[in-house]
């Protein structure tokens, strides 16, 4: 699993609970974690543009922002799905999409997932929060199966423990993690990686 | 329903696979789906490969090639490009406050909305016209690639539990009437009044392959293109420069952007947030 490569991105889902989840995990990140974080919070359509951003920036240096449509991923920088689109990755780009919701959801955490496993395979680190629906599950197995490492918040110190749950149900997780200890994992998977 | 991934597949052979399938559609068939971009490509690919119980693209391409029913339903699921009534309804807003005033120094516009899907922005910008006593003075041209949704556009028939999202937004795009008096519900549908589309044209049209066929005041193109790769984007962008007339209008997506394209710098911005652009040369 200790790709001596390292990892090219870090994929976050997270739904109900998951605005205090993000904001604790990115509050322990350390700097030199620098691969690019993709983050699915699920949120209404209506969601006013640029909110959950600035929250989110508020725990974190590096720049956190909404891609484009084809904008290139970049180290070092947190990105956010827009409300109401599908996030999708393809090779080293941000790609959109307006298709039907994923389990009533748009942004969906399978399909970032799904995208992720894709495009980055044994590159890529998944990680499902809180939250009370099962998005993110098939995604993460995704993720596990091109042989990337899949992290799921212990649901016991989840909000909502359905999604993590549902995870945990879905693939064999590599970690199991209360929020606090996310961090110090990544770290470890870095330094190993050097 | 999430899409379940059954087994391990390969990345690099599904990548191969997909584009034989989009090959033999081109020869087969004439649909160009090869510049699409491909991670959503392959999730609507994916879709129809569990709509017709197969295991892999390839088998999926087998029955594509043979049966042209098959072809027909996967055309919906690759052309479809769902959206709503009024969405971003803060787009509505800027184009009342700043495209309806240029509107009112033609004597005559035209619009064109170019991959209108099913018709939802084609009747919202209809309303929108209508409520600025413009209708009569602009036509809109309104094309899609698939003449199946084409068809349920010119029928103007929207699903009816989607009214209520549909009102909110038109109230928050500035909504000056009662949303319901421009619909009757129809068993489980909302009948859009006939008289909102009387100067409206719709038409089959390929961004990919067929040429400028007018010249226009507006271009509406939102959340088309991001089903594009970077170079069919650019020919559209060039199909786009060529259609519009000298400080005309171009309407794109909340996430899109004419950064990087190579007509940037024939546009200035009109309202950067809702991706207003207006060509200046």
């Amino acid at each position: 699993m200790s790709d001596p490569m390292g990892y090219d991105v870090i994929a976050i889902g997270a739904s109900w609970g998951g605005l205090h989840a993000v904001s604790t995990l990115l509050d322990g990140l350390p700097d030199d974690v620098d691969a690019p974080i993709v983050l699915a919070q699920h949120r209404g359509p209506e969601a006013a543009r640029g909110v959950l951003e600035s929250l989110l920036q508020l725990h974190v240096r590096r720049p956190v922002v909404e891609p484009d449509d084809k904008e290139p991923l970049e180290r070092c920088r947190v990105y956010v799905a827009p409300a109401d689109y599908h996030l999708l990755v393809e090779k080293g780009r941000f790609a959109l999409s307006t298709d039907v919701r994923v389990q009533y959801a748009r942004p969906s955490i399978d399909v970032l997932f799904e995208s992720v496993a894709n495009a980055y395979r044994g590159r890529a680190i998944g990680i499902v929060l809180t939250g009370a629906n099962e998005d993110g599950a098939a995604g993460l197995a995704a993720i596990k199966a091109q042989g990337g490492v899949a992290l799921v918040q212990d649901p016991a110190s989840a909000a909502r423990a359905t999604m993590p749950a549902a995870a945990l149900a879905a693939t064999v997780a590599d970690a199991v993690l209360p929020l606090e200890q996310i961090p110090p994992y990544l770290h470890d998977l870095w330094r190993r990686a050097a | 329903m999430a899409l379940r991934v059954g087994k391990t597949e390969e990345p690099e052979l599904e990548e191969i696979e997909l584009e034989l399938l989009l090959e033999g559609i081109f020869r087969r068939y004439g649909f160009d789906f090869r510049e699409y971009a491909p991670a959503s490509l392959r999730r609507r690919v994916r879709r129809r490969m569990h709509g017709e119980h197969v295991g892999s693209i390839s088998a999926l391409q087998e029955l594509v090639l043979h049966d042209p029913a098959v072809m027909e339903r996967l055309l919906l699921d690759l052309s479809i490009n769902v959206t709503a009534m009024f969405r971003d309804p803060s787009f509505f807003l800027s184009l009342r406050e700043n495209v309806v005033p240029l509107l009112r120094t033609y004597p005559f516009a035209r619009i064109w909305v170019a991959g209108c899907s099913s018709g939802e922005e084609v009747y919202s910008l209809a309303i929108l016209l209508d409520e600025e006593g413009l209708a009569e003075r602009v036509r809109i041209y309104a094309t899609d690639i698939n003449e199946a949704v084409l068809e349920q556009a010119r029928l103007g028939v929207f699903p009816l539990d989607k009214m209520r999202e549909y009102t909110q937004n038109y109230i928050r795009a500035g909504g000056t009437q009662a949303f319901s008096e421009y619909y009757v519900a129809r068993y489980d549908g909302a009948q859009f009044s006939r008289s909102l589309v009387e100067n409206v044209v719709f038409a089959q049209h390929n961004l990919a392959s067929d040429a400028a066929f007018n010249e226009f005041h507006v271009i509406v193109c939102r959340n088309v293109m991001i089903y594009f790769d970077k170079s069919l984007q650019e020919h559209v962008h060039r199909l786009f420069h060529e259609s519009l007339a000298r400080l005309g209008v171009l309407a794109l997506g909340q996430k899109e952007t004419i950064r990087f394209s190579p007509h940037e710098e024939s546009y200035e911005v009109l309202d950067a947030a809702e991706k207003l652009y207006r060509k200046v040369r």
